[in-house]
């Protein structure tokens, strides 16, 4: 990459997203591709396990599956109290899910974009759901939709109502915008946090790939190995954190204070 | 970062498919399988423990039963060599008693035979002295007149 004007154009190109659409109603299609794809491969994995499910001694992905499950399930028992049937398989399609996501930025950022342009004629593509904020969001909007069901689920819509209007100060009623007000910046604060921790991760570790991949091809091995080999590291770390964080919102949502 | 409300939408539902999925048919058999499974193996454990139990138990008893049938055997052989003891002592006593009872009746008839001999040389003896007397005084006497002398004399020899 010679002259700076082709290097930031390299760079820009990388981080567009294929669209279809306008305004508020753009399909990013290469995320909702890329993370399709990915949960149609952990659907697969988890349906293989459960369907050759046996009760004696269990098949070698039975066994991987059984061992994903029951982290997700020890994740939920350390901090959850309530029933798992809905909060299990929340964690493990979280965990599954950004996890796979995540592992699509170690494939080398030029190969999908390459392909796409010379065989497919587009000439945008972003391989990466968790470094588009819009996945991560949609994620963690989801979530927080779970917290509140749980705060009603857990405490009822008066109790939910009354700790909203009367938690953190008292109930003295002058004080009541601020508990609210304090109360909606906590709960929006939780999603937020979520989506912008996985995407700010995964988006900075991409760019720094292409960055490297800018290096003359001599010595790209060097940073992109080390990166790579740091980044294997933060890919299951991130996933972890987004499923730990979600137990703990909902326990906090659904357990009296 | 742009906001794409599509890709927010369809990244949502398709979230929620997934968990719904998973949570409809990849959580339960697993879940149920591995509760299974770790059931069986806490029953293995147990019954492993338990029959480790019974097996000790059964060595015990064995021992137990040897111990008895030994103090058994013991007994029953210090009873037979009592007994053994005892029918020998029988035996010797006996024995003593009848050599003494032959030697005893050994002895009469030793005696009755000598006094027999005695009384035999005696009656000879009378019978010579008679005849010897008779051939002394030339006369024959009357043995049967003189019988009672006869016998004074015999008694005194």
């Amino acid at each position: 990459m010679a002259s700076e004007n082709s290097a930031s154009a390299y760079v820009t190109h990388h981080l567009t997203h294929l669209q279809v659409g306008e305004g508020l109603w753009t399909f990013n299609v290469d995320t909702l591709f890329f993370s399709w794809l990915c949960g149609l491969a952990m659907m697969g994995l988890f349906i293989l396990g459960a369907r050759r499910v046996q009760k004696g001694v269990p098949g070698k992905l039975q066994n991987f599956v059984e061992s994903l499950v029951e982290f997700a399930d020890n994740s939920v028992k350390e901090s959850f109290h309530g029933p798992r049937e809905f909060v299990g398989p929340l964690a493990l399609t979280i965990f599954v899910w950004v996890l796979f996501w995540n592992l699509l930025d170690l494939i080398p950022v030029d190969y999908f974009p390459l392909f796409a342009d010379k065989v497919l004629h587009l000439h945008y593509l972003r391989i990466v759901p968790s470094a588009d904020p819009n996945a991560t969001f949609a994620m963690s909007l989801t979530v927080l939709m779970l917290i509140i069901i749980y705060s009603i689920k857990g405490k009822g819509v008066g109790g939910f109502g009354k700790e909203l209007l009367t938690h953190p100060f008292g109930s003295n009623p002058v004080l009541i915008p601020f508990n609210l007000i304090l109360n909606a910046v906590e709960l929006l604060a939780k999603p937020i946090s979520l989506a912008l921790r996985l995407f700010g991760n995964l988006y900075a570790a991409e760019l720094i790939f292409i960055l490297i991949a800018m290096l003359p091809w001599w010595v790209q091995w060097l940073p992109g190995g080390a990166w790579a080999l740091f980044h294997i590291l933060v890919i299951p770390l991130q996933a972890f954190i987004f499923m730990t964080l979600t137990i703990v919102y909902i326990s906090l949502a659904y357990e009296e204070h | 970062m742009e906001l794409s409300l599509g890709t927010l939408v369809g990244q949502a539902l398709t979230f929620l498919i997934f968990i719904l999925v998973t949570m409809k048919f990849v959580w339960p058999p697993l879940m149920e399988a591995m509760e299974d499974r770790r059931k069986k193996i806490a029953d293995g454990l147990a019954a492993a423990e338990d029959s480790q139990r019974q097996l000790e138990q059964a060595k015990e008893e064995a021992l137990s039963i040897v111990k008895e049938a030994r103090s058994e055997a013991n007994s029953i052989r210090e009873q037979a060599e009592s007994r053994a003891s005892g029918i020998l002592d029988e035996a010797k006593s006996e024995a003593v008693a009848e050599r003494q009872r032959q030697v005893a009746a050994a002895s009469t008839e030793i005696k009755l035979e000598a006094e027999r001999a005695r009384e035999a040389l005696r009656t000879q003896l009378s019978g010579l002295v008679l005849d010897g007397a008779g051939r002394l005084l030339d006369k024959e006497l009357d043995s049967t007149a003189h019988a009672a002398l006869i016998d004074e004399l015999v008694a005194e020899l």
